[in-house]
């Protein structure tokens, strides 16, 4: 028996990053919210408690902050021809689940994306022709510029206190900051972190090499900031136990530290935790949504009838509520036609291991922040010359050094045995003179045909509805792509004076088991075409007005940055837009 | 008085009045109407300087000012009352003037006597004009139906009649008598703290049956498995260090750079002192600059004593990340170990407690943050806490008696019975 819950103005699925902040803008608006969050609750100091927080096996290898892939999961093939099966072990990413979402155990990587990736398709046709790209290749432009984005990426990194360099100032290039960022409108709120021993040196080979090197932009605090809500964080200890973890030390930026303060207490907010929207109700024209039925732990259904309806899960709980509920065309590969599950993309990530004497270098691997790092933009997006190239896309790249746990941290040269007392000496000789980044290569991957989302026609979840089916592969490009930037790489690792650099290229086929990063993009994407895109540019729905999508699921192809900023801006510009025009005039805010 | 808020101030205190005087109908000064909005806003504001609610409103569950909340006291239990209007259960039936008795004079209608868990020693010092206006405004409140048995004594406390020889020892009736050597702000914060917020209940040292020591107010005291810290003015135990600002933050946002309110002085700035003027507020840390103690002088734990040692060690490794090795933490977010003079209080009662369960400061308007300290109850073992206790009670110039192990062994079986409860 469902139970009717009295109708919100607004409910909003996920209460993470994007479900945060447009939950707190819209209470701010004075409407009625309400955040169904299929996760726990979370506070920074009580459910990471620093006192055991720092427990690699407990959070990095058992999954602690992740979703249990039995409490759902995904089918994965590489190809359209092959049988997918369901995923049983996360491995190429991590689903987030409970309140902050992926915001609790991210790094802090905190980028914006260049001008140019928003237009990423007429950028690229205009200067290379449109033959240089490859056939079966689906970018579009966003229908977003960066220019209308800044404000949104500023109001982020101000709430975060994000630490960083500016390279460009209203149009001004600084020494010192990524002089290929586009023109930002104000230095950072907090000053960048203090960097090891290994990332001055790789900056100072880098600066060698002819390359502009400047710090990771960083959401762990290089000191005390209170941010535009009065919220408070702490300054970094550079412990080392960042992504996978949650910070109790109110250091990392996370839905906790920065914004769920001041939400709680509105009263005109109320959240719901451990309960899984299985479905957003429609009306029935079909094009009006009526709000969102759910599930509690307890396995009791509800319905929460609402005017408005906020997708902010993760990118593929997003593809899916729309595919289960019946919201947009489902995309046809074969037919080329159909929007949702379309355009789904991930990163092309590669690393570096380096081998130094250990008599000259000692680089205390366990000083380090999830953010903290020197990075160069020289081959991301179209920061360089394609032409001779034969790829398009490319990424940063950087000494990260997010930490030197003992679990992972044993780097040992090519040809060590893999177990055993050599092992053990290998380990203890290289521990603190051998680097492998936590991010090195860190590239674009654009959006194919053949990469796509849809339903398995096998494997249901706990509630007898279809898994949703990943389809994805590397290729040709991102894999040239990879090859050069790899290189690149290692060659500053070489210049650094590493006796020993070995290249670890990302190969084909994409693998589900080996971690990239969690930066899946896609499947739900805005533009401005309602035939090629579920979105329009404020991330409303074309088929169903009162229904907004936030996250990354709305990238139409992925760039060579973390996503976060980026995903944050459009959840701020989505709503400033909702706020403006939506709430006085319900309906369309874009008409085809 | 010459210092820049003594105007403004003297003339908040007079439109005050004036405000209520002037908008009684004539004829009838003594007695305002019921919808008088001035004398109903002022109980309204008074209701928080005294924290009515804190007490009679059960926070699991309760309706406001509904009454049925446990009050601890070396005695026993006692139930707030429900002070709402309603005849049969609450206060709704009583005259004004019962309602005054009760509220100074610690009498019931019908005679018989409240237990002084219910402040009125402290509300005695509170005007009539000001003890009417807040019945006024518990007049406006909803009433709510709910029968609430507030004596739960054992023999022989639970004898009401035992409290006339209470009364008779330690009731001392009477209204502030303002002091003419001193400012009009000073008397304001004199009758605020010592009135209405009746500071003294948790702050001031307590006889064996419950009454204020003579000749020690607000030097501090053990309560409800807290110690309530010194608040004069002493720099070794109390506010020395504070300036006045910095107890406006306090009591309005619940931190300021030495410190976050936690537990019963959490719950106090949420329901109390966040609502009071900033006006009342300086008026009040005046009047607490101004309180001299008699703090006993204890020389401090030598750092080479084996508790120092093993203290300094846990403290590195535990305790520095965020409370950072000079102890200073972080302002308005990590409380200051250093600067607290609070740290080495008489006895260890609080910070036995923080280390064990954990505490969360206040969330406020202006500082929403409301950090935490995670429990360290599971970890650390009774002698590693006294031993950790003991260093922080004893570095950066703090100088207090060295925890023994058995006095946390005491607070984790309380704090046990207090979970259980």
């Amino acid at each position: 028996m469902t139970e009717r819950l009295p109708a919100k103005d607004v409910v909003i699925v996920g209460l993470g990053w994007t479900g945060s902040i447009v939950a707190n803008e819209l209470a701010d608006a004075g409407l009625q919210v309400m955040a169904i969050e299929r996760g726990p609750w979370r506070d920074a100091a009580m459910s990471y408690a620093p006192n055991y927080a720092q427990d690699e096996l407990r959070y990095r290898i058992r999954h602690e902050l992740f979703l249990r892939p039995d409490q759902t999961t995904f089918t994965f093939r590489n190809k359209m021809s092959q049988t997918a099966l369901p995923i049983r072990n996360w491995g190429a990413f991590m689903p987030p689940n409970g309140v902050g979402g992926g915001g609790v155990h991210w790094n802090g990587e905190t980028w914006r994306f260049l001008p140019s990736d928003f237009v990423a398709a007429s950028h690229l046709k205009q200067r290379y022709g449109a033959h240089f790209l490859p056939a079966d290749m689906t970018i579009q432009d966003w229908g977003v510029t960066y220019e209308e984005l800044e404000p949104h990426y500023d109001q982020f990194e101000y709430l975060c206190g994000t630490s960083g360099t500016a390279g460009n100032l209203k149009g001004e290039i600084r020494e010192g900051g990524n002089p290929f960022e586009g023109p930002r409108s104000r230095e950072y709120p907090n000053p960048a972190q203090e960097q090891p021993f290994s990332h001055t040196l790789f900056a100072k080979a880098a600066r060698e090499l002819g390359y502009k090197p400047f710090p990771q932009p960083s959401g762990n605090m290089s000191r005390a900031y209170r941010n535009p809500l009065g919220v408070r964080l702490g300054p970094c200890t550079y412990c080392g136990f960042c992504e996978w973890f949650g910070c109790a030390n109110y250091s990392k930026s996370s839905p906790q530290t920065t914004v769920l303060p001041v939400l709680v207490r509105k009263s005109n907010f109320q959240a719901r935790d451990n309960c899984e929207v299985t479905r957003i109700n429609l009306d029935s024209s079909g094009k009006h949504a009526a709000g969102v039925t759910f599930v509690d732990s307890a396995g009791k259904e509800f319905e929460q009838p609402a005017e408005l309806v906020i997708l902010a899960a993760y990118t593929i709980f997003n593809v899916q509520l729309l595919m289960l509920s019946g919201i947009g065309q489902r995309y046809d590969p074969v037919a080329n036609r159909g929007v949702i599950g379309r355009n789904f993309t991930h990163q092309t990530i590669s690393d570096v291991g380096s081998f130094f004497d250990s008599a000259r270098f000692v680089f205390n691997p366990f000083i380090a922040s999830g953010a903290i790092g020197m990075c160069i933009d020289e081959f991301n997006g179209d920061n360089f010359d394609h032409g001779p190239h034969g790829f398009v896309g490319g990424g940063y790249m950087g000494q990260v050094q997010t930490n030197g746990r003992p679990i992972e941290s044993t780097p040992v040269p090519p040809g060590t045995p893999s177990w055993g007392a050599q092992w053990k000496q290998a380990v203890r000789e290289n521990y603190q003179s051998a680097l492998k980044p936590g991010t090195g290569v860190h590239g674009s991957m654009y959006s194919y045909r053949d990469v796509y989302l849809d339903l398995d026609p096998t494997y249901c979840d706990r509630f007898q509805r279809p898994l949703v089916r990943i389809t994805m592969d590397f290729h040709a490009n991102e894999l040239k792509q990879n090859v050069f930037l790899t290189d690149r790489f290692a060659e500053i690792f070489h210049a650094m004076g590493a006796r020993q650099v070995v290249k670890e290229y990302r190969k084909a086929p994409y693998d589900i088991t080996a971690y990239q990063t969690t930066h899946l993009c896609g499947g739900a994407i805005m533009g401005t075409d309602p035939s090629t895109s579920a979105l329009n540019r404020y991330l409303q729905s074309w088929d169903v007005p009162n229904l907004f999508v936030m996250g990354a699921s709305a990238f139409p192809q992925n760039a060579g940055y973390n996503p976060t900023g980026t995903v944050a801006a459009l959840a701020y510009w989505s709503v400033a837009q909702i706020r403006s025009q939506y709430l006085k005039h319900p309906g369309p805010l874009v008409h085809a | 008085m010459t210092t820049s808020i003594a105007t403004p101030l003297r003339a908040l205190l007079l439109t005050g009045l004036l405000g209520v005087l002037a908008c009684a109908p004539p004829g009838i000064a003594n007695e305002t109407g019921a919808q008088d909005f001035q004398q109903i806003e002022r109980g309204r504001y008074l209701a928080a300087a005294a924290d009515c609610s804190g007490c009679h409103t059960d926070p699991q569950g309760g309706r406001p000012y509904a009454g049925g909340r446990p009050i601890q006291t070396p005695f026993g239990r006692v139930l707030a009352a429900n002070i709402t209007p309603d005849r049969d259960t609450g206060i709704g039936a009583w005259s004004d003037a019962e309602f005054d008795a009760a509220v100074r004079g610690g009498k019931m209608p019908g005679g018989s006597r409240l237990y002084p868990a219910m402040p009125y020693p402290y509300y005695a010092r509170m005007n009539k004009e000001d003890v009417q206006a807040l019945r006024a405004y518990l007049n406006t409140l909803a009433p709510v139906r709910h029968e609430v048995h507030s004596n739960q004594l054992p023999f022989p406390f639970n004898i009401r009649a035992s409290m006339r020889v209470w009364d008779a020892l330690y009731f001392k009736p009477g209204v502030y008598q303002p002091d003419s050597r001193k400012s009009p702000s000073w008397n304001r914060g004199a009758y605020l703290v010592t009135g209405p917020g009746h500071c003294g209940a948790c702050h001031t040292p307590k006889t064996p049956l419950g009454a204020d020591v003579i000749g020690r107010p607000l030097q501090g005291y053990s309560i409800q498995g807290w110690f309530a810290p010194d608040i004069t003015n002493d720099s070794r135990r109390g506010l020395g260090d504070w300036s006045p600002q910095d107890i406006v933050e306090y009591l309005k946002n619940g931190h300021n750079r030495f410190a976050g309110a936690a537990g019963p002085m959490g719950d106090e700035v949420a329901n109390g002192s966040s609502h009071l003027s900033d006006a009342d507020l300086l008026a009040m840390a005046e009047y607490l600059k101004d309180q001299r103690s008699q703090a006993s002088q204890v020389p401090s734990v030598s750092v080479r004593d084996p508790a120092m040692v093993a203290g300094g060690a846990i403290y590195q490794d535990l305790c520095s990340a965020c409370h950072r090795g000079d102890g200073r933490g972080i302002p308005y977010l990590i409380p200051d170990l250093a600067g607290s003079a609070s740290v080495a209080s008489d006895q260890p009662t609080s910070i036995i407690r923080v280390v064990l369960n954990g505490a969360k400061t206040v969330a406020t308007q202006d500082e929403p943050t409301g950090p935490a300290m995670p429990s360290f109850k599971w970890q650390l073992s009774d002698a590693q806490v006294a031993a950790v206790t003991t260093y922080v009670r004893n570095s950066w110039g703090h100088a207090a008696q060295p925890t023994t192990a058995r006095a946390v062994r005491k607070a984790r079986k309380q704090l046990d019975v207090s979970v259980r409860q």
